[in-house]
């Protein structure tokens, strides 16, 4: 075991490896040194702010429940809630379409993507194999490239494969991994000691049965943190839908608020329903921040991780 | 592993160097290692560079789905520097990214310094600080519309009740800027999560020592908590500009949705907006993708002269 460690030798120095933070309890103690009057400060001033990042949800939710006369008049209450908007854009739009278009393109999307970030990130962290440093280089270049350089060619590659007019293009990339991701998991998998990897070798597994025995168990906060990454990051993604889907029946949730402000704005013809428009944001807001609920440690260790790289 | 460990103690000239690399492909642990890259690999080439470089000879055509494609040359560049759209939404880009990456960064700074100082609630404010990230974004852009409305938004309202009269933030050439950083702004959450984390790895005993030489709270925060986190404040100014560069749906939905398409104000148009109408409205994919490349340029420029500046700035524990 040790002499197979030994061999390992320690993980390259020119690549960051996870730093596990200092304990809380050192951290709390210098905390509790402020006096009571510094803390009530700060505790009035964070409950300031607050109240400034809360005021849209609040305001959003009481908009959604007042009839079409009384949307613009901000007042918090409503005289008479108008619960009818949540049925009436309901069967307005398509929603229910929407809702499982949605689901099924992210929820395809933020699956293939995290295996196939996984694979990719297990063969940065763990093998060491001519070119890997260039490729990896490959991999942080892409992070930073626009999209709207490669936007036009790859409409044109599933234009040309006849996928152009279908929801594939919005999820099939994700087969093939995604930059930001590989980069994240490939932190988590340096920092999972090699001696795992070598004991699993001697039970006899192979690369492909120790990667998924060994590596994915251990790594399973990193895969869940990109699953929820992705599925946020396509349940508001508008501009790929905008390219790609043409029809009701085909849009997301996104680009179906984007349909709905045509169809109700006064100058586009509608009549000017912004609390049914309200409504619908609500109905597309709420899964993201359940998401959140059950998800939260997560989005905030996934954030934490990005910044440890230093 | 083993063996390569065992070979690179050998003297190493350059030629018997480039042997063992080439050697290292006929190893099977690469072909494993390979083998596990292939997904990603394809992709890469398929996806990424294929395209890049399908993008770069694009750009010197008239390509537009409807007529004959053919070379031109530099034409799209030479027309793009005339173009005064590009010149327009060129300049409203840059200046919304210069009003809202510092903003972002120091609203970010001031809500980690006090979530770190709060000794209770700490985690109940993080949270809502980070609600606003978990919103669509088109459902951020539409809540604008009605928020920022000049004659009854919720944001003049607010304003008249401390005896401003607010702006008219959606029609006024000199306001729509600052009120798309405000709406911006509400997304802050990222960074402020990612600073506090950075805050709280600041090794405690840095502050004692401070505290112990009689440094002010404010000379803690200048000389210990700026310098340790100044690695994650230089990776968010680069990341942040990047994003602030192409930053579409909140603005696409708030000024370019289907009902007020033709009315809205220039003073709305970014450079992403203007490449991704020329390509996906106007099919001008030729000329689209010569702005896509003079905005890649633009951003590398940016970066580099960033990453230059602040270099100086930026302090590594352990001289990394």
């Amino acid at each position: 075991m040790t002499t197979a460690a030994e061999r390992a030798g320690p993980p390259d120095p020119a690549l960051p490896v996870m730093v596990p933070p200092p304990p809380e309890s050192a951290w709390r103690n210098w905390r509790d040194n402020t006096s009571p009057l510094t803390q009530g400060l700060f505790l009035f001033l964070l409950a300031g702010f607050s109240v400034l990042f809360l005021y849209p949800f609040v305001w959003l939710v009481s908009a959604s429940l007042k009839s079409r006369s009384y949307v613009f008049t901000n007042t918090l209450v409503p005289q008479v809630l108008q619960f009818n908007n949540y049925v009436r854009i309901w069967h307005a739009a398509p929603f229910l379409r929407w809702f499982v278009n949605s689901v099924y393109i992210d929820g395809l999307a933020a699956a293939t993507v995290t295996f196939a970030s996984a694979l990719t990130a297990f063969a940065f962290a763990y093998f060491r194999f001519p070119l890997r440093n260039l490729l990896f280089g490959c991999v942080l270049a892409t992070m930073m490239l626009p999209t709207a350089v490669t936007m036009i060619p790859v409409y044109l590659i599933w234009q040309h494969i006849g996928l152009a007019n279908t929801q594939y293009p919005l999820w099939m990339s994700n087969l093939f991994g995604s930059a930001f991701y590989i980069f994240l998991q490939r932190q988590f998998f340096l920092g999972i000691p090699r001696e795992y990897f070598e004991a699993a070798r001697m039970d006899g597994d192979n690369y492909l049965t120790m990667f998924w025995r060994i590596a994915v168990p251990l790594a399973k906060p990193a895969l869940i943190v990109t699953a929820l990454f992705e599925f946020k990051a396509k349940w508001t993604d508008l501009m790929t839908p905008l390219i790609y889907l043409h029809g009701d029946s085909q849009f997301t949730i996104p680009r179906g608020l984007y349909a709905l402000l045509g169809q109700y704005a006064p100058s586009a013809g509608g009549q000017g329903d912004y609390e049914l428009i309200m409504a619908a944001l609500v109905l597309a807001t709420v899964p993201m921040l359940l998401i959140f609920a059950f998800g939260q440690r997560y989005f905030i260790e996934g954030i934490s991780l990005q910044g440890r790289k230093g | 592993m083993a063996v390569t460990t065992a070979r690179s103690s050998a003297p190493a000239g350059p030629r018997s160097r480039v042997r063992r690399w080439a050697r290292g492909f006929r190893e099977r642990d690469t072909w494993w290692a390979y083998a596990f890259l292939t997904p990603w690999l394809f992709g890469f080439i398929v996806f990424t560079a294929g395209p890049m470089v399908a993008s770069a000879v694009l750009s010197f055509t008239n390509y537009s789905v409807i007529s004959a494609t053919h070379g031109v040359g530099l034409a799209n560049y030479r027309a793009l520097a005339h173009d005064p759209y590009v010149l327009e939404s060129l300049k409203n880009t840059l200046i919304m990214t210069a009003m809202y990456v510092p903003a972002d960064m120091l609203l970010s700074l001031l809500l980690a310094t006090l979530l770190a100082r709060a000794t209770r609630m700490g985690g109940f404010f993080r949270t809502i600080f980070y609600l606003p990230v978990m919103t669509p974004t088109v459902a951020i852009g539409s809540m604008y519309l009605l928020i920022f409305n000049g004659n009854y938004g919720l944001l003049d309202r607010a304003l008249s009740l401390i005896g401003i009269h607010g702006p008219f933030w959606q029609t006024d050439p000199n306001w729509i800027k600052p009120g798309i950083v405000v709406m911006l702004l509400w997304q802050v959450g990222t960074n402020t999560v990612l600073y506090l984390a950075a805050i709280k790895n600041v090794p405690q005993h840095l502050y004692e020592a401070a505290a112990m030489d009689g440094a002010s709270a404010w000379r803690r925060f200048r000389d210990v908590t700026l310098p340790m986190i100044s690695p994650t404040l230089f990776f968010t100014f680069i990341i942040l500009t990047i994003y602030g560069f192409q930053i579409f749906d909140q603005i696409y939905t708030a000024f370019y949705n289907p009902s007020n398409i033709n009315t809205s104000s220039d003073s709305s148009l970014t450079y992403v907006i203007y490449l991704f109408q020329q390509a996906f409205q106007y099919f001008h994919l030729g000329y689209a993708s010569a702005l896509a490349w003079v905005l890649f340029g633009l951003i590398m420029i940016v970066t580099i002269v960033q990453v230059v500046v602040s270099r100086r700035f930026v302090y590594y524990e352990g001289g990394r």
